[in-house]
């Protein structure tokens, strides 16, 4: 099948809607007219690629990409996983790109006012390029969860924040992913911005023991699916028709 | 039961947050050491084709206050109307154009800026060549999901008047939300492009 077709229409019941009060920013950034419903062109067919040569060898090792002194603080984990398009088929050379706070749940930024301590030996960013089976794996430690200004009380489950580049401006996305069996998961506004349970779901890493490095780090595997195109096999109609 | 069509559901989209650049920009917010510079800055070099242009703006939200937290990333055709990119079947575009930028907007005045290259004409789907224009995708702390919109050029009036992406605006009040000012500053064309997330004058987003 060729992937050259326009992309599936986005399903915009399995994402969040721009207008979520629960979570107050959304409320004044979020825009209020309906959104223009625009057939792909091949603006939004193209996209940038990013070679190899971009990345240096500890990109998607955040436990060493920033160490000064010695190893960050916090437990040792391994990110995994695929991207995929919604046909099910591998997305190789695809950017992903990752940030978090760190085990304390602490970002490094200068805006950030949390009292939690920030790590000197760790910098909370790295990025990997998918093979060609879409497989990409980091080396990190796990983020705490963190407060913020929402409502008076309101935390963040941990995170890792994930931008990813398909083939196609129409294919970029920002998410993010939690760790199996997090209570603070379903608590969270930002979570619950998306309206379906399963859709919560599928952005939940699962624990996985038989990638575990023994005396050394857990495993979480982390599949990211990005939309597919409509296969150009029906396209020469009939003639007649 | 019938048989499963093995499809899979995209992965639903989260907001940025506030500390993006510290994925997408670790550079500009000091955590340095890491990458040798942050992706996306640099568009225009030396051999670069085509005309000069600075493209600057603001997003406002609905209180018309400016983002200071947002990102914005553009991607575009080089001189010629070709993207750099494998998916480009119509020719070879310029080597020294990759098309696609990302700036983060100041943390004091809220002010984007990108140095590129004015595109050229690139066709709609029946062949029809559409008025030049750059993509744009916003992300920030508040944004559910990335939003898509275009700049088109205030100094392109016939182009725009026959493109047919702006033809299917039916408020016809809403297509100058789409449309860049041209002025001159220290001898480059400038084009200043604000967004209005919400509001009166709300730019037109795309579901594409
Ligand atoms: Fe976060």
């Amino acid at each position: 099948m060729s992937d050259q077709g326009p992309f599936y229409q986005r399903d915009r019941s399995w994402h969040p809607p721009a207008f979520t009060p629960q979570y107050k920013t959304s409320i004044l950034r979020s825009p209020q007219y309906p959104l223009l419903s625009l057939d792909n062109t091949i603006s939004e067919m193209t996209g940038p690629t990013f070679g190899h040569n971009k990345l240096g060898p500890l990109d998607n090792d955040l436990i060493r990409n920033f160490a000064k002194t010695g190893d960050p603080i916090g437990q040792r984990i391994i990110v995994y996983g695929r991207v995929l398009d919604e046909n099910a088929r591998a997305v190789p050379g695809a950017l992903v790109e990752f940030w978090q706070a760190n085990a304390g749940g602490r970002y490094r930024h200068k805006k950030e006012t949390y009292l939690a301590a920030i790590d000197p030996n760790f910098g909370g960013c790295g990025r990997a390029i998918t093979d060609e089976e879409g497989r990409y794996w980091f080396r990190t430690i796990k983020p705490g969860a963190y407060p913020w200004p929402n409502g008076v009380n309101d935390w963040r489950p941990a995170h890792i924040h994930f931008s990813v580049f398909g083939h196609a401006f129409a294919q970029r996305m920002i998410t993010q992913m939690y760790f199996e069996g997090d209570p603070m998961i379903w608590q969270c506004p930002i979570v619950s911005t998306i309206p379906d349970k399963k859709a919560i779901e599928q952005l939940i890493a699962a624990l996985d023991r038989e990638s575990t490095l023994p005396m050394d780090a857990l495993a979480y595997k982390f599949d990211i699916v990005l939309r597919g195109r409509r296969s150009t096999m029906f396209e020469n109609r009939m003639e007649g028709n | 039961m019938v048989q499963k069509l093995d499809r899979l559901k995209e992965s639903p989209s989260q907001t940025a947050g506030p500390y993006v650049h510290i994925g997408a920009t670790p550079n500009w917010v000091e955590i340095t050491g890491v990458w040798n510079e942050d992706l996306g800055l640099v568009l225009v070099g030396p051999e670069t084709k085509g005309e000069r242009i600075v493209v600057q703006g603001r997003i406002f939200d609905g209180s018309g206050t400016p983002l200071k937290d947002a990102l914005v990333e553009i991607w575009q055709a080089d001189a010629q109307g070709l993207y750099n990119s494998p998916q480009e079947k119509r020719g070879k575009a310029d080597p020294h154009f990759t098309g696609w930028g990302r700036q983060p907007t100041d943390g004091t005045t809220g002010e984007y800026r990108f140095e590129t290259i004015k595109p050229g004409r690139v066709p709609y789907k029946d062949g029809r060549l559409m008025a030049p224009h750059i993509t744009f995708w916003i992300v920030a702390r508040g944004i559910n999901m990335g939003l898509h919109t275009r700049m088109y050029f205030g100094d392109e009036e016939a182009a725009n008047a026959e493109c047919p992406v702006l033809a299917r605006i039916e408020h016809k009040v809403r297509v100058p939300t789409l449309i860049a000012s041209r002025s001159e500053e220290k001898g480059m064309p400038t084009y200043t492009f604000d967004i209005r997330l919400q509001g009166e004058k709300e730019t037109v987003f795309f579901d594409i």
